[in-house]
């Protein structure tokens, strides 16, 4: 057993070495990237293996990804970006784009909030309609 | 007849999966549509024989196994008696016996007293291929755990830990997260185990736990490409990795609908793309190349050019032929080895 790890170190030895230099050649692109995102986000955190960044990591689903318009802004001290939603399978991504379908409609009858008949409605309380796409001739 | 095991967030179902060749045909009562035929016009009876079909694949769920887990779960692993299972989230393992849905025993749990100490959570788990005991478990912070049920009840401390020694001059923001180990893989002989984490793959020997015996890179150019794989989430891919059948060739995903595989023995790669334009059925893939920096060779692809969208997660080769399946986003590929 111990033979055979001995025969493996030779090889390993030059492996490792290749693997030092390419390292040491590879820190610069690392820590340069590492200088763009700091500037970019300059309250990210030290490091981001903190509690709430796992927490955040927790949360999300692991299927497909959803994005909606991302803010440059860094949510929390850890510099999470907006949550980009994570759906779990195809059903759950169907489900939730039904119902993101659903809320775009516009709502069927009357507004039920809307209480009429108690005060005299001016023009500014009216609810704003869309302007015609075709002029009318009465107009100016 | 083949049996496997899903799982969705906290669900965990087994299927079996059966090949269907044959139907049968020349019923008394039905048509071969399906239609009732009315009794009375029945003069003669036969038998209905059995008469081949187009292959048709079913699955059907046998078993489906309590809601045990209270995060999602990352990982399913059969043991080698057949008899029992284990599944993981991020803060627990539990096992569970294939027979026993309503019931199942929490072997590992590091969830914190207090979760503002959570400092690491599990990303994969896999039983050893030849011990029954013995299962291995990988962390977001690039460690992998080894433990053994005989030693007790509940396995939160590890018979032993493998972790690479980290050149502490080396680390920056991003070290942490592309150490997280996506995918944790036992060779078929049961004497190494490989994992993936963002930029390489590793083979562990298992009586070794102080650093790997190989590193290989999957997409070293990444690495000048961090500060945007974190913005756009990226870096939080999650890639799995398979051996070969005699654990000789160990292949892995990546962007642009590229896989690569390293033989262990020859030490050479080779990077294939799996995708519609470039190949019709039965035609031999050409080897890709990514253009790192400096000029760009003729056929070669330049790193700013990869789409990483069309990502290759999941990859599988067959136990025993020259045979991979390789999923993009939305197509599985299947390819053999070239008859010569």
């Amino acid at each position: 057993m111990s033979q055979k790890q001995e025969e493996e170190n030779p090889a390993e030895e030059t492996g490792e070495e290749k693997q030092d230099t390419q390292e040491k050649e590879g820190i610069l692109p690392e820590r340069a990237e590492e200088a763009k995102l700091k500037a970019k986000y300059p309250s990210l955190g030290q490091k981001p293996g903190g509690s709430d960044f796992l927490m955040k990591r927790l949360q999300k689903g692991v299927w497909g990804v959803v994005s909606y318009p991302l803010s440059l802004e860094p949510k929390g001290v850890l510099g999470m970006k907006s949550v980009e939603q994570k759906y779990f399978d195809s059903g759950d991504y169907n489900m939730a784009k039904a119902k993101m379908k659903n809320k775009q409609l516009p709502s069927a009858g009357p507004d039920k909030n809307l209480v009429t008949g108690d005060h005299i409605p001016t023009p500014q309380d009216l609810p704003q309609r869309k302007s015609s796409l075709v002029t009318s001739k009465l107009a100016g | 007849m083949t049996q496997v095991n899903t799982t969705s967030y906290k669900t965990i179902k087994l299927w079996k999966i059966s090949e269907r060749d044959k139907r049968p045909e020349g019923y008394n009562l039905k048509e071969e549509d399906g239609r009732y035929r009315d009794p009375t016009t029945v003069t003669t009876l036969r038998v209905p024989v059995f008469r081949p079909m187009d292959l048709m694949v079913e699955a059907s769920p046998r078993r489906i196994f309590a809601n045990a887990h209270t995060y999602h779960i990352n990982s399913i692993s059969i043991n080698s008696d057949y008899e029992t299972y284990l599944s993981a989230d991020d803060l627990r393992i539990n096992l569970w016996h294939l027979e026993i849905t309503d019931r199942s025993f929490n072997i590992v749990d590091i969830k914190p007293a207090n979760m503002e100490e959570l400092t690491e959570v599990i990303t994969a788990a896999e039983f050893h291929p030849n011990s029954c005991n013995t299962f291995v478990y990988s962390s977001s912070k690039g460690t992998i755990r080894l433990c053994d049920m005989r030693a007790s009840a509940l396995c939160d401390r590890h018979s032993k830990l493998f972790e690479e020694p980290e050149d502490p001059s080396n680390r920056s923001f991003f070290s942490e997260i592309i150490s997280s180990i996506s995918d944790v893989k036992f060779s078929h002989s049961g004497r190494y185990m490989m994992t993936r984490d963002y930029l390489s793959v590793k083979i562990w020997d298992l009586n070794m736990e102080n650093r790997p015996v190989e590193t290989y890179q999957v997409h070293e150019y990444l690495r000048s490409k961090l500060c945007s794989l974190y913005e756009n989430d990226c870096i939080f891919d999650k890639f799995e990795c398979c051996w070969n059948g005699s654990d000789s060739v160990v292949m892995t995903g990546s962007y642009n609908n590229f896989f690569r595989m390293f033989d262990r023995n020859t030490k050479r790669d080779i990077t294939l793309e799996a995708s519609r334009e470039n190949n019709k059925p039965r035609t031999v893939l050409k080897p890709r190349k990514v253009c790192a920096s400096g000029k760009r060779k003729k056929d070669e692809i330049s790193v700013d050019s990869l789409d990483f969208n069309k990502k290759i997660l999941h990859t599988a080769w067959h136990p025993k032929e020259n045979i991979i399946a390789v999923a993009t986003t939305n197509n599985l590929y299947i390819f053999q080895d070239k008859v010569n």
